[in-house]
């Protein structure tokens, strides 16, 4: 490790996004952004503020408001050896470019004998929180690991949002790199200097304890500290699991963290049906690790309904600190 | 006239399988409720096992030197006996249910571990909840679940509960194990049984390695017993070792010279030095509670009484008789029950409750010349005395060379239950009284 690497700066988690694609647009010319008012406006979350003047309209490319054309020209792009990063404004507006993304992107390496890849990188600011309503507001990672052919990444941290959008963009296969909108201004973090990769596919464990094992995506992870503080002073200790990458998932640490503690609750903000952690708790219980446990695996979600616009009920839809206290209080407690 | 099978009876809170050693009647005789069809060899005992109804013995299930797990058919027999089960008892192949047949391939097939893991109690008794965990426990430890009391709600097994059940288990078992032969339900497991208990899990010999320079020898009960528990005990309890060296010079004298006197008041009975300290074991117990215990998973189990295990070495195996309250007995009444036990040991005609219930354990390998050596606790107990030869050696007495008789003393513990300073103060105790023997009648 170099000595400019080992250097760290504090950022917030889209500096450090804008950090990443900075570096990496610096590194290699086959890098560009594409996407609705990123240019001129820098981003609807200014994720991309300045670029443009540094780098000009041709690399910063602002699109018409048709998600399906900017995932097609993305897809387009990546066949013919350009390394596009594509941000939807709202990760819900991937609705309108499904076709691209699951038809196309995530296929044409399987269907042309690996011939060609698509080394794509599709940005999706998402989740609530923000007052933005139903169709701004949801958490749809379930859709994208459940499609074969994609990667999908949700980093929780500013340090983990960059190292983690370097792997992602050289890597030579679609990946959708998801980000929480309450992080972008609110995490705030060291982060190390340089272009350094988090290789996808590695879980981070940001704490240890005990009695349990918290396994949170995305804001959810923040929120599993919080409350392991407050478990901690009940005299509870919660190991925290963040996966990071949610395709390919790290299991084997998962399952050797839950098999250490005995017990698992699993925390996401998406709907609980279907949802990411239902692949997780089925993981748990189709190996050697259910013979561990001490309590059926516990799972805290967002309700099966849209998000509300009104705050309190916004609130109210997804788990808070409050009811990952009180879900780890009670798996302990109860077994 | 209907036919039924005759299971292998659990004769013992830890009998898991039993050995057939003889065929009393023979196939095609007639036989009454109660007459004696078999004798069969369980963990340590032999017993016989009887006809549960008048019949015909119609055919043998097992072979002579056959060892078949609880709740196995070891004969089959015709009887017109009323069905006082209300159809349980009726053959699988009157009905074409698949359930049937599974209740019947539950019943009849030996079981594997998987099968034997989760059986139901009874087929409309619910099955109680368990956590995995505890699941996984109890196999380990060879806990048998239906006999667990689940302490979380709606009577959830947990962790705790296996550990304590298996803690608690053998000394319970003195209370509910019977001491003569055993009267047979008409079909399945023995009352209070409660399932087919697990196989222990044992490696497979590899037949392909060296083959030819290897002879097979077939387990007895008791080997296995044997080596589940002490596996049992050596994985599951942390032992550590504490050894003293007493001066037996006293001791000796006063043997020798209390059998002299037995023998001219004309009583019949001669005290060993292991019954002297069988007998000093049990006075010190009863003024040190604290290693009068044993590990409960959640908790610490004291004993009230003291009952001292004596290690008995057989052909093919080792055996514990106890005896009960030896604290409170006259010396020359322990050593003749000690006498009659390992007596009767040897015979192979100890009953299961004279074999269980034990608090604390002596082992002496004193006869073979042993300086001294370490012994593997016995569950539940939390320690167990390792005696040495007593041997003759130079020692400094008021700054001169004298030679002595001394004898090493081993006590190992289960350091979950017992603490260092409270091992090390009993042996300090042991020496004292030993060298000072009178206080072992005071």
């Amino acid at each position: 490790m170099t000595t400019t690497e080992t250097q760290v700066e504090t950022m917030t988690f889209a500096e450090a996004i804008r950090a990443a694609l900075t570096e990496a647009m610096e590194a290699d010319e086959r890098v560009f952004v594409l996407g609705e008012d990123i240019g001129v406006y820098g981003g609807a979350f200014g994720v991309t503020t300045g670029m443009l003047d540094r780098f000009g309209e041709e690399r910063i490319r602002d699109t018409p408001i048709a998600e399906e054309a900017i995932m097609g020209a993305a897809v387009g792009a990546a066949l013919c050896g350009m390394r596009p990063v594509a941000e939807m404004q709202f990760s819900d507006f991937t609705a309108h470019a499904m076709d691209q993304l699951v038809n196309q992107a995530a296929k044409v390496y399987f269907m042309l004998g690996g011939a060609v890849s698509v080394p794509l990188v599709v940005r999706l600011p998402f989740g609530s929180g923000t007052g933005a309503a139903a169709q701004h507001s949801q958490s749809q990672e379930a859709w994208y690991a459940h499609t074969p052919g994609l990667k999908v990444v949700m980093p929780s941290n500013p340090a983990d949002a960059k190292g983690l959008l370097h792997a992602a963009i050289r890597d030579p296969n679609p990946v959708v790199f998801m980000e929480h909108k309450l992080l972008y201004r609110t995490a705030s973090g060291p982060v190390p200097k340089g272009d350094g990769v988090i290789p996808l596919g590695v879980a981070a464990v940001p704490r240890e304890g005990g009695d349990l094992t918290i396994v949170a995506t995305g804001i959810m992870v923040s929120r599993a500290l919080t409350a392991a503080e407050e478990l901690a002073a009940a005299g509870i200790e919660a190991t925290v699991v963040d996966p990071r990458t949610l395709k390919p998932l790290d299991d084997a640490t998962i399952l050797e963290r839950v098999r250490a503690t005995g017990r698992a609750l699993l925390v996401q903000e998406a709907p609980r049906t279907a949802g990411f952690m239902a692949e997780v708790a089925a993981r748990i219980s189709e190996s050697d690790t259910l013979y561990y446990l001490l309590a059926p695996v516990r799972r805290l979600s967002g309700l099966d309904a849209p998000i509300p616009y009104n705050p309190d009920l916004e609130k109210a839809s997804v788990p808070q600190v409050p009811d990952i206290v009180q879900a780890g209080r009670a798996l302990v407690e109860e077994s | 006239m209907r036919e039924i099978e005759v299971p292998m009876p659990k004769l013992s809170m830890t009998m898991e399988e039993g050995e057939l050693i003889a065929w009393v009647k023979k196939e095609g005789d007639q036989v009454r409720a109660g007459d004696v069809l078999c004798e069969v060899n369980s963990d340590k005992v032999e017993m016989e096992v009887e006809s549960p109804a008048d019949g015909t013995l119609v055919r043998y299930a097992a072979a002579e030197g056959d060892v078949v797990p609880v709740g196995a058919p070891i004969a089959t027999l015709a009887t017109e006996a009323e069905d006082l089960l209300g159809g349980l008892l009726d053959p699988a192949e009157g009905t074409t249910t698949a359930e049937a047949a599974a209740e019947e391939e539950k019943t009849t097939a030996p079981p594997d571990a998987e099968q034997a893991e989760t059986p139901p109690a009874s087929p409309t008794q619910a099955r109680a909840p368990v956590v995995p965990a505890a699941r996984r426990r109890a196999a380990e430890l060879g806990v048998d679940l239906a006999t667990v009391t689940g302490t979380g709600r709606d009577g959830l097994v947990r962790v705790g509960d296996v550990e304590a059940a298996a803690s608690a288990g053998a000394v319970d078992g003195r209370e509910q194990a019977p001491t003569g032969s055993a009267t047979l339900p008409l079909r399945g497991p023995a009352p209070g049984a409660g399932s087919v208990q697990a196989a222990p899990a044992t490696p497979r010999a590899s037949a392909a390695v060296g083959e030819g320079d290897v002879e097979e020898i077939p387990l007895s009960a008791m080997r296995r017993t044997v080596a589940r528990r002490l596996t049992e005990s050596m994985q599951s309890t942390p032992h550590f070792y504490l050894t003293i060296t007493v001066d037996a010079e006293a001791l000796l004298g006063f043997r020798a010279e209390l059998n002299g006197q037995l023998q001219d008041g004309g009583e019949d009975v001669k005290v060993s030095v292991n019954d002297l300290i069988v007998k000093a074991c049990a006075g010190l117990l009863r003024t040190n509670p604290d290693l009068n215990v044993s590990w409960g998973g959640d908790k610490l189990l004291r004993h009230r009484r003291v009952h001292v295990g004596i290690a008995v070495a057989l052909e093919g195996g080792l055996i514990v008789p106890v005896i009960r309250d030896a604290d409170s007995r006259s010396l020359t009444t322990v050593a003749r029950e000690a006498r009659e036990l390992i007596g009767r040991a040897r015979e192979g005609k100890l009953a299961a409750a004279e074999l269980t219930g034990g608090t604390f354990t002596v082992s002496n390998l004193g006869m073979f010349g042993i300086d001294q050596f370490t012994a593997v606790i016995n569950p539940p107990e939390a320690a167990i005395l390792a005696v040495g030869a007593a041997q003759a050696e130079p020692v400094a007495v008021d700054g001169k060379v004298e030679v002595h008789r001394r004898m090493r003393l081993t006590l190992s513990i289960d350091h979950r239950a017992v603490d260092g300073a409270t091992g090390a103060g009993f042996l300090q105790q042991l020496k004292g009284v030993l060298e000072q023997p009178l206080r072992i009648v005071a």
